[in-house]
């Protein structure tokens, strides 16, 4: 691999952008190249958009060449997570239900991504409606971790994830709702951001649980993170939720990477037991590095985490079986008939769809949802994982009293193989365990790589946690750390991982 | 904690408007109990005079000057529909037949 344009930074490639060495064009075309050499192995798109991409980067070439003023990434082509919805291109989730849906009205997020100038690659790969760490549960199959191809690039942004590992866009959008942008970060030795609830709008998005949905940035490098966090972010009258304040100062943040005097505080109750040796050891030693750094390390305990996971899978359930009652068969969407039953009703018709359109996980949540939200046993679940949801956003408030930011490992392993977790639910929604608690509360996360474990040599990833709309700390703390990292290691991590030849395999 | 049965699955599954097969009840009925069980630990915490929390933040009312503002056309609208029928959602039967 050895194309230079694929292996840049958007950091690096807008700076030559700016400059006139090379052209939107060119850049997008390479990216496009590597996608049909490797995808056909990865599997991380759903949809790939060439000649949408290809019109973007001539037009924002054209109005470079005009000397207009374009924001910093113009011309950087970016993938899309196929939750956000796109005029132009279908959006299905990952599901059956919506496969084919050319949705026509537009996220957001994608509109100002258009704005910024920046080529849409395609959509990726994600578990049916985010709800996964692993991509099985996409009705489309699997996409596979370029540093093992047997393995799981993380879920449910797993396509996100894995074009950045695999060199097919330098930059992508993700959405976490307990832990959908950084758990696949963390597996595949990229970064990711989930920003503070409300600073990122959630209008266009497919909802998975509202009160726990964020989107955010994915990238290779701390600042290229920043760079499309700033892109993403910010106030916008289409949801309710959005926080109209201005963005935090991530892009100075990632670009100052100073810790000095910074209070950095590990969480007790996320670190050790029930985390694998390698990844301890390297988060062992990115601490070590933070304090090297001039950052004071304490530790804090947060009691409440302990119940997070629990109160997590009946909040997300709960809201989930509400939100996805508009996949009813009758304005959108696919619509199958019940069998052998001559005039069905509407009633029969959107369950004998649901049943056809949804997987075994989508299905698990609905119902376990609705059970949740039942009359009788509300109080005994969803009300009493409410009460939880205090405790632990009480727990994170204590914490800040005594540390700027906390720290974890992002996920307990690395990444783990096909299968291994399939058929035990609850062994997969452990994966999400250290980052939860951040979605509860409403917390910004990120997650970056601090190196590969010595027991399987793969990516670790570490998690740093900062108070609401505090997101610029975590870019201060990430930069500091990935300067350390990269100076010890001589090389970014990806360096590192097998190459993918022409047909994918690896070489 | 209740037990759940197969009758209550399909109770639920038909709340949740899902035709489930036999074989999918079956596995779900398992799977189910083994998340409840795990999900019921919140009612171990120390919870007794704890506010019940559903939202991140504060959650404010947000309104808008009542103005017309552009929106989708019909035809956008029913792009996506299963099936339309002069300019309007298509759908099956929606009372009992008699």
């Amino acid at each position: 691999m050895t194309n230079e344009l694929i292996t840049s930074s958007a950091s690096e490639l807008a700076a030559r952008l700016a400059a006139g060495e090379i052209s939107s064009v060119e850049v997008t075309q390479a990216h496009l190249e590597r996608t049909a050499q490797v995808d056909p192995a990865i599997h991380a798109y759903l949809h790939v958009d060439a000649e949408g991409a290809l019109a973007a980067a001539r037009a924002v070439d054209a109005r470079r060449a005009a000397g207009d003023q374009l924001s910093v990434l113009a011309g950087v082509p970016i993938a899309v997570k196929d939750v956000m919805t796109a005029t132009g291109m279908p959006t299905t989730c990952g599901s059956k239900i919506l496969q084919g849906w050319v949705p026509p009205y537009e996220s957001t997020v994608v509109t100002r991504i258009k704005a910024a100038g920046m080529p849409i690659l395609g959509k990726t790969n994600m578990d049916e409606f985010a709800m996964g760490s692993s991509t099985e549960h996409s009705a489309y199959g699997p996409t596979r971790n370029p540093w093992d191809l047997e393995r799981i690039p993380g879920g449910s942004g797993g396509g996100s994830s894995s074009v950045l590992a695999s060199f097919q866009a330098p930059l992508a959008t993700g959405t976490d709702t307990g832990g959908s942008i950084r758990q696949p970060a963390a597996v595949t030795g990229t970064v990711g951001t989930k920003p503070t609830y409300g600073g990122v709008s959630r209008y266009g998005l497919v909802a998975l649980a509202s009160s726990l949905d964020q989107a955010g940035p994915c990238g290779r490098t701390v600042l290229d993170t920043a760079l499309l966090h700033e892109v993403m972010a910010g106030h916008d009258p289409m949801d309710s939720t959005s926080i109209n304040a201005p963005v935090p100062a991530v892009v100075e943040a990632a670009r100052r990477a100073d810790v000095s005097g910074m209070r950095i505080g590990i969480v007790r109750e996320l670190t050790g037991s029930g985390f694998q040796a390698g990844v301890q050891q390297r988060f062992d030693e990115a601490v070590q590095h933070l304090r090297d750094a001039g950052a004071e390390v304490v530790e804090v305990s947060c009691p409440s985490f302990t119940y997070a996971l629990a109160a997590y899978y009946l909040i997300l359930p709960s809201e989930a079986s509400s939100n996805l009652a508009k996949f009813d068969a009758m304005r959108f969407g696919l619509r199958v008939l019940p069998e052998g039953i001559g005039d069905p009703s509407a009633e029969q018709v959107m369950a004998a769809t649901r049943d056809a359109g949804f997987g075994d996980e989508v299905k698990r949540r609905i119902i376990l949802g609705t059970y949740a939200l039942s009359s009788g046993y509300y109080d005994a679940y969803y009300g009493s994982a409410q009460k939880v949801r205090r405790l632990i956003a009480d727990d994170f408030a204590a914490a800040f009293e005594r540390a700027d930011v906390l720290v974890s490992p992002t996920a307990p392993t690395t990444a783990f193989r096909f299968g291994d977790k399939l058929d035990d639910p609850m062994a997969m929604y452990l994966n999400d365990i250290a980052t939860i608690p951040a979605n509860l509360a409403g917390v910004p996360g990120m997650s970056l790589p601090s190196g590969l474990a010595p027991e399987d040599g793969l990516p670790v990833g570490f998690q740093i946690l900062a108070p609401a709309m505090q997101d610029q700390r975590l870019y201060a703390v990430g930069a500091a750390l990935e300067a350390r990292l990269l100076h010890a290691w001589g090389a970014p991590l990806l360096a590192c991982a097998p190459t993918l030849n022409a047909v994918g395999q690896e070489a | 904690m209740a037990e759940l049965t197969r009758a209550d699955v399909a109770h639920l599954a038909a709340l949740a408007r899902i035709e489930l097969s036999d074989h999918e009840l079956e596995t779900m009925v398992g799977e189910l109990g083994i998340i409840l069980e795990s999900v019921a630990t919140v009612q171990n915490a120390p919870i007794a005079d704890v506010e019940p929390m559903s939202h991140p933040m504060p959650l404010v009312n947000v309104t808008r000057p009542d103005v017309r503002r552009p929106s989708l056309t019909a035809q956008q609208a029913l792009a996506g529909a299963p099936e339309q029928d002069q300019q309007r959602f298509s759908v099956p039967r929606i009372l009992e037949q008699d």
